[in-house]
């Protein structure tokens, strides 16, 4: 019976596993996209929000990452809905893909990674720059991008092998 | 063509529109709720700001004890480095002491002597101090702050100067119920007057959003006088919201740079206690 309990547990815990990372991604301290290494940063939280939306939706529900949005605005001290809407654009893009796609490509998936982060940081920056008049650094947020699609496949792999896990746990 | 352009619009509203497999809301609900919540929020909508604060609340509290592990293995990893450099920093301290030494005799000659002088123009400076803990000092690229444990219940209030030790390291720029938000010096918004001593030049000292700052708004001639010297870099007191002197960092030439940039005194990213400093001056004309 225990064990019954705990193999339910722990298939609950990797169905939110997702949800667990994007929160604790945009909760600690630590931050993948400043790393104070200079000329490299990358944002986990869009690689994150572009795989599990674009491969399982339902892994991450759209209010959750509504909510985080919020959350990370107020820790990074970012005025508060900003986020929020730049991970639902991200969201609103793999939607689209998902429904005009019909055989998945990886290199696909990575382009559209690629124009998706350059329209989000657009937005974001000329959200900042011009109504927020926030100076931000643009140089700072080219090389973000950049890596940020550099990472993608490696975290492909890694969000493939979880995503397994997953459903083996599920299927168990 | 008409039936691409069909194709095109079914996806779409299929994405904005649909709520698939375990969605609570559509899309485009969210999207308009925070273009509704970043609209109201630039305007300083009262009920945003109100439940802005109640995030806020909840949030820094939150992310203070997630960070609790990260943090952890962050001072291990300091103290460890301590103990290695231990014999290296004792025969380093043991010169400075001796020097800081000869200077206090002076140092204390120049406090009473300066005393002295205020009191002779009437002029006295009272300052009060809130000690305050760090909550989070998460660094983002957009706004280098801290977020301390004291908010308007402990009367801190907007603009007061942060202090670690003696050093200036910035100012609060948002006040809530039980806990508060600093902007660094670091910060590219950050600007404040500082007297550049011994020179004695007002200036402007800017945040680069790296770990310096660099003076701006000086004339030519100045930044020649400071290439060649060594200079500390203290507050003016020039539009009445930091103490006069407090020291904020030491100016070094950078030549790659071809800028004058400001080391700060204090290291902002080890910042676990700091003081809330607001100070009045009393005259008595």
């Amino acid at each position: 019976m225990s064990s019954l309990n705990k193999n339910n547990f722990l298939r609950s815990l990797m169905f939110y596993f997702p949800t667990l990372v994007l929160f604790l991604a945009v909760l600690n301290e630590i931050d993948l996209n400043y790393l104070e290494i200079e000329y490299f940063s990358f944002n986990f939280v869009y690689i994150l929000i572009f795989y599990w939306t674009l491969k399982n939706p339902h892994y991450l529900s759209y209010g959750s990452i509504f909510i985080a949005g919020l959350v990370n605005d107020v820790v990074t001290g970012l005025p508060i809905g900003i986020s929020s809407l730049c991970y639902l654009l991200i969201c609103a893009v793999t939607a689209y893909l998902r429904n005009i796609t019909l055989r998945p490509n990886f290199m696909n998936d990575w382009l559209s990674l690629l124009v998706t982060i350059l329209l989000v940081n657009s937005i974001q920056v000329m959200s900042l720059d011009l109504i927020f008049s926030i100076d931000v650094n643009y140089m700072r947020y080219s090389i973000n991008s950049g890596f940020t699609f550099v990472f993608y496949p490696l975290f492909l792999f890694l969000f493939n092998n979880l995503e397994k896990k997953i459903k083996t746990q599920k299927n168990d | 063509m008409a039936s691409s352009r069909d194709d095109f619009v079914i996806a779409i509203r299929s994405a904005f529109l649909k709520k698939s497999y375990q969605q609570k809301f559509s899309l485009l609900t969210l999207i308009f709720l925070s273009l509704t919540i970043l609209l109201l929020g630039s305007f300083n909508f009262k009920v945003i700001q109100y439940i802005k604060i109640g995030i806020k609340e909840v949030v820094y509290r939150s992310s203070f004890v997630v960070s609790i592990p990260e943090n952890y293995v962050k001072k291990l990893n300091f103290q460890l480095k301590d103990h290695l450099n231990l014999y290296e920093n004792y025969k380093k301290n043991e010169v400075l002491l001796d020097d800081l030494r000869k200077k206090k005799l002076t140092n204390e000659f120049l406090v009473l002597e300066n005393e002295k002088l205020r009191n002779l123009i009437n002029e006295s400076v009272k300052s009060e101090d809130i000690y305050a803990k760090v909550l989070v000092d998460k660094d983002s690229p957009y706004l280098k702050s801290i977020v301390l444990n004291k908010g308007s219940k402990n009367n801190v209030k907007l603009g007061m100067a942060i202090v670690d030790d003696s050093y200036l390291v910035g100012k609060i720029i948002e006040v809530n119920y039980t806990n508060s938000r600093a902007l660094l010096l670091s910060d590219l918004n950050s600007k404040i007057p500082v007297l550049l001593e011994p020179l004695n030049i007002h200036a402007v000292l800017s945040g680069t959003g790296k770990n310096y700052g660099i003076i701006e708004f000086t004339k030519e001639e100045y930044d020649k006088k400071v290439n060649n010297n060594e200079i500390i870099v203290y507050t003016s007191g020039y539009g009445g919201l930091f103490k006069p002197g407090l020291p904020v960092g030491k100016i070094i030439n950078n030549a790659n740079l071809k800028k004058n940039i400001v080391n700060f005194f204090s290291d902002f990213g080890q910042l676990d206690y700091v003081r809330i400093v607001s100070y009045e001056i009393g005259s008595g004309n």
